[in-house]
């Protein structure tokens, strides 16, 4: 699955300080769906360079960071259940850098 | 060709009715559109300044601006809002240069964009030039250790002088209010009643020469990255190179948490801030003025000339202490420091007010 991905907000720095990531995500279970929470597991894996507890906190993104999937709050399609499909764009911010 | 996940992910404004929603704002749970977002953002710090009178025409303003997302947000609004309202505000961008290589040299260009895409005057004061001494030689002399210290002392110094270079009536900083529901917490955890008492006002420095506000005092840190992400603000968001941020940062990552089981936490720990009633046998620091420099201060001399005293001399370690100097020990470090009162050691906060 073809996916954008964007960090920022200082999160871009857990992965060589690049901010948008084209990705090809391949789903692990045999029906082909991928959620977010699915995403996170593989970006931390695939994506995060250094301290990924700056971006996760058990299986969800540290509180603090925000979520959107083609720029609409996660909070708004399910957070972690929210089904992602080809082409989507999942952007994070880091709200807990400086000010 | 509504598939179920479509149908499941488009969900329309509660103010509009008409739009897809883009965000659930914490302190309603609303979900709402980018452009009801955007209104309903402005309109609220509107009825802040509006309210709490913040502001007179013909004031001139210096916005503390570090280049972060916070004042960031608040120059584009306010500017926006001046326009608007007819405020009839002179608006500056006030910026401090620490003099930390690779930090405060980058975010101030972020600074220096904004002063064009705003159009509004830029001063820059630096720490050199104020006390002849950068961060970076700072850290050199004295490590790791309070250097946070240092720099939250000087910062504060800094910005009041540079308002008044500006000549201007207020300085307005983008304090919000995850930041201020963090004060009230590490004031309390710290037992510093004078800084709690005043930490939730939202103006400051009344009776001294520059008054400080923050109109962001309601404003939640989510909206606030939330606005600059929709509107594409150019800002800057790195992290202090010096700064390790530990005790804070516990606070801050505990709000964080409140505020994921129930956002309106941050509201009513501001709310509890306001609302304490500080005991009358409490002794509070009297305000007088250094002998020294002529800043504000409880003491003899102000914490920054003490602090550069120390600097100067080769006692770095001058200034920094545990003693809190309002208890009998306190005469053993009255003599060993010209008669000022030792300050914590303090995690950075530019949050100090």
């Amino acid at each position: 699955m073809q996916l954008t991905l964007e960090f920022g907000g200082g999160l871009e720095l857990l992965c060589d300080s690049v901010k948008i990531h084209d990705v090809n995500v391949i789903p692990n279970n045999e029906v082909d769906k991928l959620t977010m929470k699915d995403l996170l597991v593989w970006v931390r894996t695939n994506v995060i360079k250094e301290r990924p507890e700056m971006f996760m906190k058990d299986d969800s993104v540290r509180p603090g960071v925000l979520v959107l999937v083609n720029d609409c709050d996660w909070e708004l399609s399910g957070q972690l259940d929210t089904p992602l499909e080809e082409k989507d764009v999942v952007v994070f911010i880091s709200t807990l850098h400086g000010g | 060709m509504e598939g179920n996940h479509e149908k499941a992910r488009v969900r329309l404004c509660y103010l509009c009715n008409q739009r897809r929603a883009a965000l659930k704002r914490p302190k309603t749970l609303e979900q709402i559109c980018r452009e009801c977002f955007y209104e309903v953002f402005e309109e609220e710090i509107h009825q802040v300044i509006v309210k709490n009178q913040l502001f007179k025409p013909g004031e001139r303003i210096a916005i503390g601006a570090s280049g972060g997302k916070d004042s960031t947000v608040l120059a584009y609004v306010l500017s926006e809002l001046n326009r608007r309202h007819n405020y009839g505000l002179d608006l500056f961008l006030l910026s401090v240069d620490e003099g930390i290589t690779g930090y405060r040299d980058d975010s101030l260009e972020t600074v220096k964009r904004n002063e064009l895409q705003y159009g509004l005057p830029l001063k820059i004061v630096s720490y050199k030039d104020l006390y002849g001494w950068t961060m970076d030689e700072i850290v050199k002399t004295i490590g790791l250790k309070n250097n946070c210290t240092f720099c939250g002392v000087f910062r504060r110094q800094a910005l009041d002088r540079g308002a008044a270079l500006l000549k201007v009536d207020k300085l307005v900083t983008g304090h919000n209010a995850d930041d201020i529901a963090e004060t009230v917490l590490l004031n309390i955890l710290r037992g510093d009643i004078a800084r709690l008492s005043r930490c939730t006002s939202i103006t400051t420095g009344e009776d001294g020469p520059i008054p400080r506000c923050k109109p962001f005092k309601y404003t939640y840190e989510k909206e606030i990255v939330m606005y600059a992400y929709f509107k594409r603000l150019d800002y800057f968001s790195t992290e202090c190179i010096y700064s390790p941020n530990a005790y804070r940062g516990f606070a801050r990552e505990f709000i964080k948490d409140l505020e994921r089981m129930r956002p309106r936490a941050i509201l009513d720990i501001i709310k509890s801030g306001e609302d304490f009633r500080i005991s009358t046998s409490t002794k509070m620091p009297e305000q007088g003025i250094c002998e020294r420099c002529g800043y504000i201060s409880s003491q003899k001399w102000c914490k920054a000339c003490v602090l550069l005293e120390g600097l100067n001399k080769g006692l770095p370690k001058l200034g920094i202490g545990r003693s809190r100097g309002l208890d009998n020990n306190h005469r053993k470090d009255v003599k060993q420091s010209n008669g000022t009162k030792n300050i914590e050691g303090k995690q950075c906060g530019s949050l100090d007010f």
